[in-house]
């Protein structure tokens, strides 16, 4: 089995997984289970200056998919409504229980300099490996200036990873919300005040669904609703992308960055690391299935280590990184067609069907003499669109296949057909 | 239903979809639902197998060409109700197919699914689910609206599936309508011919119900063609007239002793024990043979044992092959411990005194024609139920041109009598079922419109 091991920001961890800051790590009871369960570390509900937050009743939203399986959460719920002294006694707990297990105290506060340095020392004398700073959260606490109305103002993202890492000689983690126009701003501000490294993303800001009896945005509190933070695998798209950027641009590709976003298999989280995360969090898959998930997040991962040949993580981390270009940098001449396997095609004519009304009519149905139907790609309509290879419902029936080309690699400003080519020069 | 689910049912004695199988001692209970109704879980579980296939084979594969993929889809996405009227649009009758038809050679065996996994999506049971949900909320307007009155008067000869199909789509056309029934309820084989456990509770007259809610329609039952009324009156009296009474006797097995007390058809004892409430009260013999090979035989030989019939012998005079009984109800007949014997044909009832058995003849093929071996044997009965088939009785359809025991009709559903039309058991349009009662009533009910207007 290969080696899981990794270090972000300095923190050694048994495996790359740690769980986030959420419900599931508001306590001991929990964070004990979550080690138990094989977890390497969490990042402990966000701690706030007392008195503790109240909570609402209900807190959560859902977005299923017609078999109602659960494709995102939208969450109202605030940073943790317990006691900051209750909080940092069974954090000390956990570190003697489980020394090498990680811990990390996330943490919000206004916009003063005391009470960001004064909660920060008071979470790292528990005994934290770290400390990340919530600038994300959404929902609620936004409304009292803090987490994402933080998070979207460059400058203040900046001076509170300033004012911490003053305050602090642990590694300190600045969380970012996708919340803004460009995640490369606010990462570039994490750096700037002097983050070891940057966790993201944290909760999209979101109406999940609407009670179509009471009028009334899900979760509904008492016949009101509010916009809350979505997550889950629904959003892990958002996640790579923003991850990707800020690990393949040069200003801020330095940053160690803690991967979070949907992540709920073993791939999941291969990808968030081969796009740029030394390690990740996961928050949205244990709600959903408990804290078990983490053995098939293990057993996959060390089981592609294994067949791929890679011995340690790092070896794979960032690995795609490269690959990621500007459109701009893509090659005009490539060239793919669909191509259907009969063997494999069980008539069902989605292929056809999606082809011919929204692409590019390039799947002809034909009636065999047997009655039975056969779909064939007309190679001269198909542009490779993939279209027709994500619909099929059977894995490997549909492949493109790259046309064998002697033309030379040829981007879109090299392009004869680019008019805009001198005025972009 | 495929050969491996079938393996698997009568290995774990429970059907597909939660359907008990095995006989119980508790005579009553063997006759509830042998699919129960899904739940809504199940439903949701179910509809979001299908693949949702465009131009589907299933859709093909249906004698009433419902739109299958749509009705599906509406279940999934909680539209059950929109689900029931993409059903009904198709087939008025689609609670009854839901329960009745042989899925497993119909639309199911089609399923693209069987090519993948080879486990078809339960689209029978779906069906039921979304009909079963419209039909219980009897708030609800019925979902079909009339056109602007024809002034026109149609008369339907039969309130089975093919007649009162035809009825509803002439009065959705604007026509109004006059059924001729000669039992005291409507229904046809659904009320009087379906096993008990397909057609649980009053479920075929709550259909009728249901459908004469469309309005227009009138039923005037114990009305029998030849006793009552007849085509020629009926011709004169209405602009156009439908002869759906299906298929009128049994046929007979040719042997002395037919008439001895204890030999029935199969007909009539399914007949009967469709109409006994509780189905406990229902006498059976405690050695019954069942002579057939068709899905009406099993029904009769799986029914007796449930009544509680020590040994149940069906028999069948070629091979499981030749059996016009889909897989599915061989499989159903065996898992129930009735006892199938192929290759034999009856050759003597033999009675003493009272009914005590039958002698049969061993048969094999030779040069492709069915002959007796000379090799005879036994079976000990105290009932023998006839399922060879029915014939039509045709002494009342005179004026009409018949042939291989069917009315003729052209490709409008019309008979060689201009003006009656035609449908269900009594032509030959596809296999005698339910299914193709509904299709060729609601077809003959177009061509009749067409018929008038072009008139």
């Amino acid at each position: 089995m290969a080696d899981l091991s990794c270090k972000i920001a300095g923190i050694d961890s048994l495996n790359p997984f740690w769980l986030a800051s959420a419900p599931p790590t508001d306590k001991k009871y929990n964070v004990v289970r979550a080690f138990e369960a094989g977890w390497g570390g969490v990042v402990w509900k966000t701690l706030g200056i007392d008195p503790p937050v109240v909570n609402v009743s209900s807190r959560y939203g859902a977005h299923h998919d017609q078999n109602r399986r659960l494709l995102g959460i939208n969450n109202i719920e605030l940073i943790s409504d317990r006691p900051l002294a209750t909080n940092l006694q069974e954090i000390r707990e956990c570190r003697v229980e489980y020394p090498d297990h990680v811990i990390i105290g996330s943490m919000m506060a206004p916009i003063e300099e005391r009470a960001w340095k004064d909660l920060a020392q008071q979470i790292a004398e528990s005994g934290v490996h770290g400390i990340e700073l919530n600038l994300g959260c959404p929902h609620g606490m936004c409304e009292r200036g803090m987490g994402s109305a933080i998070g979207q103002v460059p400058e203040m993202v900046e001076q509170v990873t300033r004012w911490v890492k003053d305050a602090v000689d642990i590694p300190v983690f600045t969380k970012l919300t996708p919340n803004i126009t460009n995640i490369l701003w606010s990462a570039e501000a994490a750096l700037k005040g002097g983050a070891d490294a940057v966790s993201l993303i944290n909760t999209v800001n979101s109406i999940i669904s609407v009670d179509l009896d009471s009028m009334v945005p899900e979760p509904v509190v008492d016949g009101k609703g509010t916009h809350g933070g979505y997550c889950g695998s629904a959003v892990k798209p958002i996640a790579l992308n923003m991850v990707a950027e800020i690990a393949r641009t040069p200003e801020t590709r330095d940053l160690q960055i803690s991967g979070i976003g949907g992540i709920t298999t073993w791939k999941d989280a291969v990808e968030f690391m081969a796009l740029g995360s030394n390690a990740v969090q996961v928050c949205t898959a244990a709600m959903i299935y408990g804290f078990r998930v983490v053995d098939d997040l293990i057993d996959g991962m060390s089981q592609w280590m294994d067949d791929k040949g890679y011995t340690s993580v790092e070896q794979f981390t960032r690995a795609a990184v490269p690959q990621v270009a500007n459109w701009n940098e893509l090659n005009m001449n490539y060239d793919t067609k669909a191509v259907i396997n009969p063997d494999n095609c069980i008539e069902c004519g989605r292929c056809h069907i999606a082809c011919e009304d929204t692409s590019h009519q390039a799947i002809a149905m034909n009636v065999k003499e047997d009655g039975h139907r056969e779909f064939v790609v007309i190679d001269e309509e198909c542009v490779g669109c993939n279209l027709c290879y994500h619909i099929c419902p059977v894995p490997d029936c549909i492949t493109m296949e790259p046309v064998p080309t002697d033309k030379p690699y040829m981007t879109w400003p090299e392009h004869p057909l680019n008019t805009m080519e001198q005025a972009a020069e | 239903m495929t050969n491996l689910q079938a393996k698997q049912a009568s290995k774990s004695g429970a059907m597909p979809g939660g359907a008990h199988a095995s006989v119980t001692g508790d005579v009553d209970s063997n006759f509830s639902d042998l699919h129960p109704a899904y739940s809504t879980l199940q439903a949701m579980a179910e509809s979001n197998r299908c693949l949702y296939c465009y131009d589907a084979p299933c859709v093909t594969a249906c004698p009433t060409s419902i739109d299958i993929p749509s009705f599906i889809r509406k279940i999934s996405t909680g539209n059950p109700d929109g689900a029931a009227k993409t059903i009904l649009s198709a087939n008025i009758m689609g609670g009854t197919c839901a329960r009745a038809c042989p899925t497993e050679v119909l639309c199911e065996q089609a399923c693209v699914r069987n090519v993948s996994e080879d486990v078809a999506v339960e689209i029978g049971s779906l069906q039921r689910f979304a009909v079963d949900h419209l039909m219980a909320r009897d708030e609800l307007p019925h979902p079909f609206k009339r056109a602007a009155a024809t002034g026109k008067q149609i008369a339907v000869v039969g309130a089975g599936p093919a007649g009162l199909s035809c009825a509803h789509r002439a009065a959705m056309l604007g026509h109004d309508v006059t059924v001729f029934e000669a039992k005291a309820k409507p229904g046809g084989l659904n009320e009087y011919g379906l096993a008990a456990y397909k057609m649980t509770h009053d479920f075929a007259q709550r259909e009728v119900e249901f459908l004469l809610g469309i309005g227009g329609i009138r039923i005037e039952y114990g009305k029998a063609l030849g006793r009552d009324i007849t085509l020629g009156a009926l011709r004169d009296g209405y602009d156009a007239v439908f002869v759906g009474v299906g298929l009128g006797s049994s046929n007979n097995l040719g042997l002395p002793g037919e008439a001895f007390d204890g030999v029935d058809d199969a007909i009539s004892f399914i007949e009967q024990l469709r109409q006994t409430e509780p189905k406990s009260d229902m006498p059976v013999g405690h050695n019954v043979i069942v002579i057939g090979g068709g899905n009406t035989a099993i029904d009769a030989a799986v029914q007796a044992k449930r009544l509680g019939a020590d040994e149940v012998t069906l028999v069948y005079r070629r091979g499981a092959e030749h059996m016009s009984a889909t897989e599915f109800e061989q499989e159903l007949a065996k898992i129930n411990g009735v006892i199938v014997r192929y290759w034999a044909k009856p050759v003597a009832i033999k009675a003493n005194g009272k009914l005590i058995g039958m002698e049969f003849e061993k048969t094999e093929l030779r040069d492709g024609k069915l002959v007796g071996t000379g090799e005879t044997f036994d079976i000990r009965a105290d009932q023998i139920l006839k399922a060879i088939g029915q014939k039509i009785k045709t002494d009342d359809l005179a004026g009409m041109e018949i042939s291989g025991g069917k009315i003729v009709v052209d490709d409008k559903y019309q008979t060689t009598a201009p003006g009656i039309f035609a449908g269900g058991d009594c032509i030959k349009s596809g296999e005698d079922l339910t299914v193709q009662s509904v299709e060729d009533g609601k077809q003959a009910a177009i061509a009749i419109d067409a018929f008038l207007k072009s008139a």
